[in-house]
């Protein structure tokens, strides 16, 4: 129960808000950052009464029924690693509404509605265990974050908006298919049509079928990811967005590709994602580069930290494939962080847009001594995503490169050029920006309070997680150690594992179809 | 031919629109008053709608082998009724804002006369009962069309109407000839049993019959390659009429096709299956296509109407229980979509032009928020976004076209859907564009305004209850049959 209410207190502060944006501006604020807060401490709460050791693949389960003739549930469930999501969700839509207290001036109530039904749409897709409802969740937090690109964003909005919600809509839509061809192969092959992720988990797929149901898949998580070549929606879109959709862009929307890379397509279909694990890394590797390269070259601030992020999602994808519980673990470490320290940046950014009103470059310079306290929060945060010691994003890079390197030599040094890379451009921002000749006298005002804030949780909880990171890596253990489980249980070669496998298939068929087991033979040859 | 009394009873929401025709006629000729006629229309559409609810419980009745009254025909007669009545009402407020000659209380009666041909076809059974409906309908469109003399477009419309229907009423009557030559029947079940003995000369002949039929109905529906008609006749027509074309026409199209189908059982012949395969095909893609350049509203949406056709010909050709329940869902919330959609042009409409220009819409967001989000509401419908009706009717359609393994028409349908997301999109950023100086703002009777407004509202919460909790109507449909 206390799962719906996650979502539920978010959809209903939305509209709350929107309505009180009708009478006054603080309102909606000041009700959305207490329904953020509400949740935000009930995720906490769940944390500390988790029980990690506990048997089972979830922490806490809800299920109500909801379309039952086509065996479409409300299915919620909790486990580690969507503890850790959905504390990184509520985490951050406190920031994001903290970060644009001043800079969103006009239709606030609107904003936040968009804004609270974004962080419910995130929520859902964390939450949802049930496909169908996966997928509604998934399309539900497109439409708010059109909204918001296009009407509160900067000077390219519409296109950007556009060009976010097609690409987005697109991909999604594949997966739509997918998961229906999956509901059917289900329904055929046992009886029973259901959209229940437990349920299909052990569905038996031919080779082929198996391999298109899952580029649907993966697909529509490697555009959300922004993978190379996907990835052209998302300069545009984090640019153009106000700060908080940034933030939240950053920091939550790209991590439900790699959730649902991590929940869906390696347990759905391990055969398939053996297959496809080498193309995948070397996509992975290339957006590392490919990223950091451009990241170099920009001379718009939004759209360097954009490409940051291409970037460090490279990683997320290399380690996801690699197959190794040390990689994930990275992955999952390098998902938080990277919320928090992009979702860092783009904050600084925008308040240095408010400011002096261009991202340009070119137009910076000597900023450090008219804002030091700003000066040091950019520094601290741009090492972070360059990966030094200390900070949370050198764990998480450190892990999936440990991880990924006994299997794959060759890629693991090419992707760790990356991090020779992100010093360059990473020192270039602070030299461009807050070092060097001044280029023109401003007069412009630090943080203030509610910066500081803001940013000072933001610095909390890098440098935890730089020293400390074993609560995360706590939390998400069991999670990650049931996804390596269920991605290699694939029958290789004939061992024990292989015929259990099959036992495991047969029981889960009910009467033991006399095709499963052929075509899993069929597929060792 | 006897007619036994539950028969007559069947009849009866047909015979109260009837005899609501002849008082209003004889209204019209004591006392000529706009809001008279305009009211007593809805009393008749209500008082016809109220009689199928009591209908529901009975048995199927087939009054003399030409028309079949079961749940299928009283949903879709409600269905009509029910969309002949919004349509009514912003008709009131088109005639207010755009027609001033005298002659206001004809149209209303056209109008019961088309809902009467509707409603009357969608309970046939039988290619006489068809034919006859069927062109009481087309001939009441004729006239409601033109009916703003005044304007060349609507004229202009009205004549193409004219010609179009025209053809593809002869083609569905030699269609008719062709079967009655080789099978001795006409109605849909005979049909389909006399021809399951036929030789190949024949067949061939029953086959070329059914193809023509099937060229006559998708000129009705709109459908590649017969859809040329489509845009010019939304634009032409007056807004009410451009929905009650989109909705009541076509959904009873919509309806008879299903019903010929099904009792005929034309899913065993392999070529007319794969006719109209290409036909949803190309109506998806062509359809999306050229709705993308559009810069008139009604247009975009008469483009749209015939990819959304494409669509429902993925539930017609799955076919049996299955297909007709996706088919009736997704006309339903079409339906309701449209209806908002044509509504809310009427309503934001000034008193000379109707705002059909992309342009009027400007803004519109921060002009008149409730309107706009009514608008973005079936929009968004329209592209099958969640949280709205249409993607449930998606979903059901994606739902049996992938679990009849037809890959290719789902594939193309969500290429389509793209498509279309872009002009829906389009739409929806020009009211979000800043608020410029007001284009138009019409002004009439704050009553009528209000009406329209209410019915609207009450279209969009629909909408949005479907997309959250559609068990009712699946249910609703499924005890039909």
């Amino acid at each position: 129960m206390i799962l719906i209410w996650l979502i539920l207190i978010l959809i209903g502060s939305g509209l709350l808000a929107w309505l009180a944006g009708r009478w006054n501006d603080t309102l909606p604020r000041v009700i959305c950052l207490i329904a953020t807060l509400t949740q935000f401490a009930i995720v906490i709460a769940l944390w500390f009464n988790a029980n990690l050791d506990a048997e089972g693949l979830w922490l806490v389960e809800y299920t109500h029924t909801w379309i039952p003739s086509y065996g479409i549930q409300i299915k919620l469930a909790l486990d580690g690693l969507s503890l850790l999501l959905i504390l990184l969700t509520s985490f951050l839509g406190v920031l994001a509404i903290l970060a644009s207290w001043k800079e969103i001036k006009k239709k606030v109530g609107f904003f936040h509605f968009n804004l609270m039904f974004i962080l419910a749409g995130i929520t859902g897709v964390f939450l949802s265990i049930d496909l169908f409802l996966f997928y509604f969740s998934w399309e539900l937090m497109l439409l708010p974050m059109f909204f918001l690109i296009g009407i509160w964003g900067h000077e390219d909005k519409t296109y950007a908006a556009i060009k976010f919600f097609l690409f987005t809509q697109a991909s999604g839509l594949l997966m739509f298919l997918s998961i229906l061809g999956l509901y059917f192969i289900h329904g055929n092959n046992t009886g029973i049509y259901t959209f229940d992720y437990e349920q299909l988990l052990g569905t038996s797929l031919s080779a082929p079928m198996g391999f298109l149901l899952m580029l649907g898949f993966f697909i529509a998580f490697v555009v959300k990811l922004s993978t190379v070549p996907f990835h052209s929606w998302l300069p545009d879109a984090h640019t153009q967005a106000p700060t908080a959709g940034s933030v939240i862009l950053a920091g939550l929307l790209l991590k439900t590709g790699a959730y649902g890379l991590i929940r869906f397509v390696l347990p759905l279909f391990p055969q398939a994602s053996h297959q496809f694990a080498l193309l995948a890394m070397v996509l992975g590797v290339i957006s590392i580069l490919y990223g950091a390269k451009l990241a170099f070259a920009q001379t718009d601030l939004k759209r360097l930290v954009a490409y940051i992020s291409v970037s460090h999602m490279g990683f997320i994808l290399v380690g996801i494939y690699a197959f190794t519980e040390m990689a994930m673990q990275g992955v999952v470490m390098q998902m938080v962080v990277h919320g928090i320290s992009t979702g860092a940046l783009f904050i600084i950014v925008g308040a240095l847009y408010d400011r002096i009103q261009t991202r340009d470059i070119g137009q910076m310079g000597g900023l450090w001594t008219s804002v030091p306290k700003m000066g040091f929060m950019a520094l601290l945060f741009v090492m972070a995503s360059l990966g030094l010691p200390g900070l949370g994003n050198f764990v998480a890079e450190m892990l999936i490169l440990f991880g990924t390197f006994p299997g794959h030599m060759l890629l693991t040094g090419i992707a760790a050029i990356g991090l020779v890379a992100a010093t360059v451009y990473s020192l270039r921002v602070m030299q461009k920006v807050f070092y060097g000749q001044e280029h023109k006298r401003r007069k412009i005002s630090d943080f203030d309070f509610r910066e500081m804030m803001v940013l000072g949780a933001l610095m909390t909880a890098i440098i935890w997680l730089g020293i400390f990171p074993s609560p995360v890596l706590n939390l998400s253990k069991t999670a990650v150690q049931n996804t390596i489980e269920k991605v290699n249980a694939r029958p290789t070669t004939v061992d024990v594992s292989n015929i259990q496998a099959i036992e495991n298939i047969s029981t889960s068929t009910g009467d033991g179809k006399k095709e499963v087991p052929n075509s899993l033979v069929s597929k060792q040859e | 031919m006897n007619l036994s009394a539950l028969d007559i009873v069947s009849l009866l929401p047909m015979m109260i629109l009837a005899g609501g025709i002849l008082v209003m006629l004889l209204l019209v000729a004591v006392k000529r008053n706009h809001g008279l006629a305009f009211a007593s229309t809805v009393i008749v559409l209500l008082a016809s709608f109220i009689a199928i609810l009591f209908m529901k419980q009975d048995r199927p009745q087939a009054p003399g082998g030409l028309f079949l009254f079961d749940g299928f025909a009283f949903y879709y007669q409600a269905l009509i009724l029910l969309s002949a009545i919004v349509v009514s009402i912003f008709s009131y407020i088109s005639i207010q804002k755009f027609f001033h000659e005298k002659r206001k209380e004809e149209y209303y009666l056209i109008l019961l006369l088309a809902t009467l041909g509707a409603s009357m076809m969608v309970s046939c059974t039988h290619f006489i009962s068809f034919f006859v409906s069927l062109e009481i309908l087309t001939i009441s469109l004729y006239s409601l069309i033109s009916y703003y003399r005044e304007q060349s477009t609507a004229i202009e419309a009205g004549l193409k109407y004219l010609i179009m229907a025209a053809v593809s009423s002869s083609f569905l009557l030699f269609g008719m000839a062709l079967i009655y030559t080789t099978t001795g029947a006409m109605d849909f079940r005979s049909f389909a049993e006399i021809a399951l003995d036929l030789n190949m000369a024949p067949m061939v002949m029953t086959v070329a019959g059914v193809g023509m039929m099937i060229v006559g109905i998708g000129f009705k529906l709109g459908l590649v390659p017969f859809h040329m008609w489509i845009p010019d006749i939304y634009q032409g027509a007056s807004s009410p009429i451009s929905a009650f074309v989109a909705t009541v026409s076509k959904g009873a199209m919509l309806a008879i096709l299903l019903r010929f189908f099904a009792m005929a059982d034309l899913y065993r012949f392999d070529e007319i299956m794969m006719v109209i395969t290409v036909i949803a095909i190309l109506s998806m893609l062509v359809g999306n296509l050229l709705a993308l350049r559009q810069q008139n509203i009604k247009r975009m949406l008469a483009y749209s109407s015939i990819a959304h056709f494409g669509y429902l010909l993925m539930a017609v050709l799955a076919g049996k229980a299955m297909g007709i329940e996706v088919a009736t869902f997704y006309i339903t919330v079409y339906i309701l979509a449209i209806l908002i959609a044509f509504g809310l042009i009427t309503l934001i409409s000034g008193s000379n032009t109707e705002a059909s220009d992309i342009e009027s819409y400007k803004g519109l967001i921060w002009r008149k928020p409730l309107t706009a989000t009514l608008f973005t509401i079936a929009l968004f419908s329209l592209a099958g976004i969640p949280l709205t009706a249409g993607f449930m009717a998606k979903f059901f359609l994606l739902d049996t076209g992938v679990g009849n393994a037809q890959w290719l028409l789902a594939f193309t349908l969500v290429v389509g859907s793209v498509i279309g997301l872009f002009y829906y999109l389009r739409v929806i950023v020009m009211m979000m564009k800043p608020n410029e100086k007001s284009v138009l703002d019409g002004s009439i009777s704050s009553v009528a305004t209000f009406t329209g407004i209410l019915a609207i509202t009450i279209l969009g919460i629909l909408i949005v209850w479907l997309g959250i909790y559609p068990n009712w109507v699946i249910h609703l449909i499924r005890s039909l049959q």
